[in-house]
């Protein structure tokens, strides 16, 4: 059992009482809402004739429904429109701080709690949401729930959970030039699979992570659940402090220095005990795609896509399915795969270093007349500051079509969709079939540049061919 | 799917039923449910729509459309079932199509942490075990009587020693896995930590 690290420390300050089941009764210190997960939560609170315990502990926002091309209200779908009006309507009720569109705050969920500095070192964060686990790059235990865990949190504003087991994930070196946090994550998820994380919680550390940026932080513990693990986390420094220092929701003045003060006690012990400890060479990863349905299926740019018999029994199963369901052959390259759309948004890679690193390798060039391109800034937030330094400009120059913020395409829930049988190249999180909005399409998972690459390209390419040293 | 759909509700001691095999590692969510579905504020309607595009693909031949499935409540799955998104809305798809259990090899874990929240149980089994489980329905049905208390799974032909978190045995055997009164009774240490977390006061 795992023994004084960050994890063991936040689960512990956060208990407040041992079930007669076994399982813990954990305090969320910030629980962040959304029109997809809430509605029938807020509904079971009526049906319970309960209250919400601490309003001031929950923030919401609108992101999963929202169009990304027109987004005055009413909005075109009335279902969609129903929904935002249901969040506008509990928010209201309920006394919940709202962050609407328009409001210059609104965003994917999981960009904007950052951004507006709620998100900090030691809290636990809960969320109706899978990629909660983003918030855990500032050393903040966070974990997705379901509805019903939404409505006892707001109700309790506490879960019952069995405490999860730690793996400290070391990365040592530091990435290649032209490699990036999400390379890296895919490159874990594929060692090790997309259930290995059942049961634990991933503690990212060692000397690759520590030289990432708070949004490639971000990128890296966000796709934690794709590897099974709940929640992800890495242990708070100056760079997650001076991240939050200043943003909206921040303490302030002396406040700022008591919590600093808090923080910097708040890391794993030197001496601490993980329950696994695995590790891994960041230099020797390359630019990583996906090239079946599920994200630990994926290989270096210039691999080939693996034979069956390369593959462990276990891993064969879904292998065929998904040789049969991408239309790829065993031992084909991945490199020169045509591609049909191209997407950059998401919780995982629609923040504002996100934009500057697919811009810069779009500046000058064109998008292939073959290819549909659109990007979906995180926010209101990082729309602003991508307009700031004329991203949007390059973007629109390119042949990208810039859009409004929201989830769009990385689930597809309003109308940015595949259509048919069309191969996306996407700075998302999930490959899944049938996840961009056709029950036939393909996707396939890069990092930002990436996608910009195959953008120009027409087709899955090299970004290192693109970007000088 | 059950015309009249009634959730359950208190104590969770026997489940008795047919089974319903689904073969493949890593289904996610997505799949359960796709997202277009999620466009609701109330879980009612999911039921017709569970596995629709998987089922759209096998025109009518895919397990939840199988007329020897009708009427069938407990699923047998493989491993890392219910991977990915952590929408409520895929058991909640799965209950009202009629479903009241699931055995699998292994279930990933925001999945089950939502069957347990709206009273399904879900055990694991070896993947040996599953397989023949798997087999066995391919010629026939095969009813199973489960009892939480044991785990014991038995039927005409088969027995099995089920696994489930202690944890949630418990839960289901008390009635407290409807959580929210059970965490409602703490409310004076919840308003304690309310008061004395660090964060809470910057």
């Amino acid at each position: 059992m795992s023994q004084d690290t960050l994890f063991d420390k936040v689960w512990d300050l956060h208990k407040v009482s041992s079930l007669p089941g076994g399982s813990d009764q954990i305090f969320i210190g910030l629980h962040l809402i959304h029109e997809v997960t809430s509605p029938q939560a807020f509904g079971a609170l009526k049906d319970k004739n309960l209250k919400v315990k601490f309003p001031t502990r929950t923030v919401a926002t609108v992101d999963h429904i929202v169009p990304t091309d027109n987004q005055s209200r009413p909005f075109k779908d009335n279902l969609a429109e129903q929904m935002i009006e249901t969040l506008e309507k509990n928010c209201l009720q309920h006394k919940i701080r709202f962050f609407n569109i328009g409001s210059g705050n609104q965003g994917i969920v999981h960009v904007v709690a950052p951004e507006l500095g709620l998100t900090q070192p030691g809290m636990t964060i809960a969320c109706g949401d899978s990629h909660t686990s983003t918030h855990g790059a500032f050393g903040s235990i966070a974990f997705g729930i379901g509805t019903s865990q939404v409505r006892d949190v707001l109700a309790t504003q506490t879960i019952a959970m069995n405490k999860l087991k730690v793996r400290q994930i070391w990365c040592e070196n530091k990435l290649s030039h032209g490699v990036y946090a999400k390379d890296l994550v895919l490159h874990i998820i594929n060692e090790l699979g997309v259930k290995a994380g059942v049961g634990f919680a991933y503690e990212f550390a060692g000397p690759a992570i520590n030289a990432l940026s708070m949004e490639e932080r971000m990128t890296i513990c966000n796709m934690s659940i794709e590897g099974g693990a709940r929640c992800g986390y890495i242990n708070p420094d100056e760079k997650t402090f001076n991240y939050i220092k200043n943003k909206l929701c921040a303490p302030k003045n002396e406040n700022w220095d008591e919590a600093l003060l808090w923080w910097k006690s708040l890391k794993s012990d030197a001496n601490s005990i993980y329950d696994d400890v695995i590790k891994f060479d960041a230099s020797k990863v390359e630019p990583t795609v996906t090239w079946g349905i599920t994200p630990g299926q994926s290989v270096g740019i210039n691999q080939q896509i693996p034979l069956l018999e390369e593959l462990s029994p276990n891993d064969q199963f879904v292998a065929e399915e998904a040789y049969e369901y991408m239309g790829f052959k065993p031992g084909q390259s991945i490199k020169d795969t045509p591609v049909d759309v191209c997407f950059i948004g998401s919780c995982t890679n629609g923040r504002i270093s996100d934009l500057r690193v697919a811009a810069k390798v779009l500046k000058d060039k064109k998008v292939s007349d073959k290819v549909k391109a659109f990007v979906v800034p995180g926010s209101e937030k990082v729309a602003n500051e991508a307009k700031k330094e004329g991203l949007d400009i390059i973007f629109k120059d390119s042949g990208f079509q810039w859009r409004e913020p929201g989830c769009s395409m990385c689930l597809a829930m309003n109308s940015d969709k595949l259509i048919g049988n069309q191969v996306s190249a996407s700075s998302s999180n999930r490959n899944f079939k049938g996840r961009q909005g056709s029950p036939s399409g393909r996707t396939l998972l890069m990092s930002p540049a990436m996608v910009a690459a195959a953008a120009i390209n027409g087709k899955v390419s090299d970004v290192r061919e693109f970007i000088e040293r | 799917m059950k015309s009249e759909f009634t959730p359950p509700f208190g104590k969770i001691t026997q489940i008795v039923g047919k089974c319903i095999s689904l073969i493949g590692n890593d289904i996610d969510t997505d799949r359960i449910i796709p997202a277009r579905f999620l466009k609701c504020v109330n879980f009612d309607s999911l039921g017709k729509s569970v596995f629709e595009d998987d089922r759209e693909t096998l025109k009518g031949k895919h397990p939840f459309d199988l007329k020897e499935n009708k009427n069938a409540s407990i699923l047998i799955v493989n491993s890392n079932f219910g991977c990915g998104s952590s929408r409520e809305h895929a058991p909640q798809a799965l209950m009202r199509w009629g479903i009241k259990a699931i055995i699998g090899e292994s279930f990933a874990e925001i999945f089950y942490s939502n069957c347990i929240a709206i009273g399904i149980p879900c055990f694991t089994l070896s993947k040996k075990s599953i397989q023949v489980i798997q087999k066995y329905i391919d010629n026939k049905s095969l009813f199973l009587e489960i009892e939480l208390k044991s785990s014991l799974a038995k039927s005409k032909d088969l027995n099995f020693n089920l696994e489930i978190k202690e944890s949630s045995r418990k839960m289901f055997l008390s009635g407290e896995w409807d959580a929210t009164s059970t965490l409602l009774e703490n409310e004076n240490l919840i308003e304690d930590k309310f008061k004395n977390l660090p964060y809470l006061k910057f």
